[in-house]
């Protein structure tokens, strides 16, 4: 029972000249929300595809309970399920339909489909639209007879594609009470996303996934760790000030990312509270025109960008590059 | 969102499972596809309404300045035509359905299910053989009721019918397998493949009323023996070698589409 739920070794891909996954390695064990954390592109899909038999790995090994995803595909279809990017539910069918197609699917025995299809209608709040078609059902509704879909047979691992893109805040912190009841249940969960207050959240363990390799993984707090120390944040009322800034001979300021829509410059510092007044003595000194100053703690996207922005962006070109990481993570 | 969600709770463990049912799958397939088509109101125009409307336009509209050319009663000459033409039609709309199936990623949640491989292309087939049966009578009916007058005893019914059914397998398995390519966009198009090339053949007007240059190509290809073999049935006068012709064609694309239909089942996933 200690061997992992999910446990992936070496894992390749490449779609023609380009390579996907460069040797992905992940171990999720019983009962463990586990977040595969990355930018589009990064692998997240392709590594999902290849845990569900969707996709023939290249090269590596990957079993989910113990059965081999290549060699035993029926033995891990019977332990999984999966809830794809987009509620793959059917909306010419009623909620009930849809929970009673899939519970036909998985060979329950035909006395307890309707059985089970009610249980999960009740649990997932959808008996009064039990029997209107899914096209009048509202994101979060689709959402929540998705997962109900997922769980008729009760999987071992459930497998979540990015499960709340483009649902309200609201409809997105109920899913995640769900998964969290799951995993108390004794399900396993790995959850791909490029929320990183989804992974923050949620997950017992992330793993950020970029260029196709495992960047860095742990808790969210481990991760935090890895990028040290607090950062200055200083805004500015015009460029001229903004350019000049650097000169004032604050320790750090020098080396400052520079972001020129919002007219600021940020940078660490050890001591944060004395770089504040250096900087504003300082700048009043010259006359340079300071909007704000704030002290910034580090969150996971900074851990992200500091894992994945200077492999996926060239930082040396200037300043509007650096912007793309975090546009990719909206 | 006011909705709040029960607490969780353990679920029942799940009951014992067969581990393979594949009539049991596209059972279960074959009655979603049912479901779709006799809930859109697109899908139930494309198999009622439009072909009694082309039926009425060759007949009643074009017939008075065709009839003539076809040697007796243009409605005999033309009716097998519209059928295959319809059959076609109607079966082209499978092609959407897999498409949008693709695009959605219910093909690729069906594929991580412990179920018979393509079940969900099956269940497009059965649903499709079964709706277009109950087009084609429509069809036939209304024929009838504007003169159309078959000599065909009860093997030549049995015959049409064996006949339709092998038409329909390889019209919506062609379909199915496009689907799982073309866009949910483009997969609408592919009903002009039914729609446009019958009338290349000799199903609406007799080859020889063409341009020379169009003569290769309108005996040739399939919907001629394809509709020869219909008319040669319904008006009593089967040609054995037309027959054979027409369900090498039709067998032949069956299996190239079944064969790739499968493969690409297999290999292809929503993103």
């Amino acid at each position: 029972m200690n061997d992992p739920m999910i446990a992936v070794r070496g894992l390749r891909k490449s779609y023609g000249r380009t390579a996907v996954l460069r040797g992905v390695d992940l171990a999720v064990r019983r009962g463990e929300i586990f977040a595969l954390l990355g930018p589009n592109g990064a692998g997240k899909t392709t590594t999902v595809n290849i845990l569900t038999t969707l996709v023939q790995p290249d090269g590596g090994t990957a079993t989910i309970a113990g059965a081999d995803v290549v060699k035993q595909p029926a033995a891990v279809r019977r332990s999984i399920a999966l809830t794809g990017q987009y509620a793959s539910v059917d909306e010419f069918q009623t909620g009930e339909e849809n929970l009673v197609m899939m519970a036909d699917l998985a060979h329950l025995p035909k006395r307890v489909v309707r059985r089970r299809a009610h249980e999960l209608l009740e649990r997932f709040d959808l008996t009064d639209a039990a029997r209107r078609r899914v096209g009048t059902y509202s994101g979060g509704m689709r959402r929540r007879l998705d997962l109900a879909i997922s769980l008729v047979a009760d999987p071992a691992v459930l497998v979540l594609d990015e499960p709340t893109t483009g649902l309200d805040p609201a409809s997105r912190s109920q899913l995640w009470e769900v998964v969290r009841g799951l995993a108390a249940d004794g399900t396993t969960i790995l959850l791909t996303t490029q929320y990183l207050e989804e992974a923050d959240r949620l997950a017992d363990t992330i793993a950020v996934l970029a260029q196709g390799t495992i960047a860095a993984r742990g808790t969210a707090e481990e991760l935090k760790t890895l990028v040290a120390g607090d950062h200055v944040r200083v805004t500015f009322d015009d460029a001229a000030s903004l350019a000049t800034a650097r000169e004032l001979g604050v320790v750090g300021l020098d080396a400052a990312e520079e972001d020129l829509r919002a007219l600021a410059l940020t940078f660490p510092s050890a001591e944060p509270v004395r770089a504040i007044r250096d900087v504003l003595d300082r700048a009043e000194s010259r006359g340079l025109a300071v909007a704000g100053v704030s002290v910034v703690k580090p969150t996971l996207d900074d851990v992200f960008l500091a894992l994945t922005g200077s492999a996926a962006t060239d930082r040396t070109t200037g300043t509007t590059d650096q912007t793309a990481p975090e546009e990719a993570l909206r | 969102m006011t909705t709040t969600l029960a607490p969780a709770r353990p679920t029942a463990p799940a009951p014992v499972r067969a581990t393979r049912a594949p009539l049991r799958d596209v059972a279960t397939m074959t009655r979603r596809e049912a479901r779709r088509s006799l809930r859109s109101i697109d899908g139930l125009i494309t198999a009622f309404a439009l072909p009694v409307l082309i039926m009425t336009v060759f007949v009643v509209i074009f017939g008075g300045a065709i009839a003539g050319g076809t040697g007796g009663e243009y409605i005999d000459y033309v009716v097998p035509g519209v059928l295959i033409m319809c059959l076609g039609m109607n079966s082209a709309t499978a092609a959407t359905g897999v498409a949008q199936d693709m695009a959605t990623g219910t093909i690729d949640r069906f594929k991580t299910l412990p179920i018979f491989g393509p079940s969900a292309l099956w269940g497009h087939v059965v649903a499709s053989v079964v709706r277009n049966l109950a087009s084609a009578a429509v069809v036939l009916l209304v024929a009838l009721a504007y003169g159309f007058d078959p000599a065909a005893g009860l093997a030549g019914w049995l015959g049409f019918a064996g006949f339709a059914v092998l038409s329909v397998l390889t019209f919506t398995w062609l379909s199915v397998t496009l689907g799982l390519v073309l866009s949910v966009e483009a997969s609408m198009s592919v009903n002009m493949i039914f729609l446009f090339v019958p009338y290349l053949s000799s199903g609406f007007v007799p080859v020889d009323t063409m341009p020379d240059w169009l003569h290769g190509f309108a005996e040739h290809q399939p919907f001629t023996p394809i509709i020869e073999s219909v008319r040669g049935l319904l008006m009593g006068s089967p040609d054995a070698g037309t027959i054979v012709t027409a369900c090498v064609w039709l067998v032949g694309f069956l299996a190239a589409s079944v064969v790739a239909g499968g493969r690409l089942y297999r290999r292809r996933t929503a993103r």
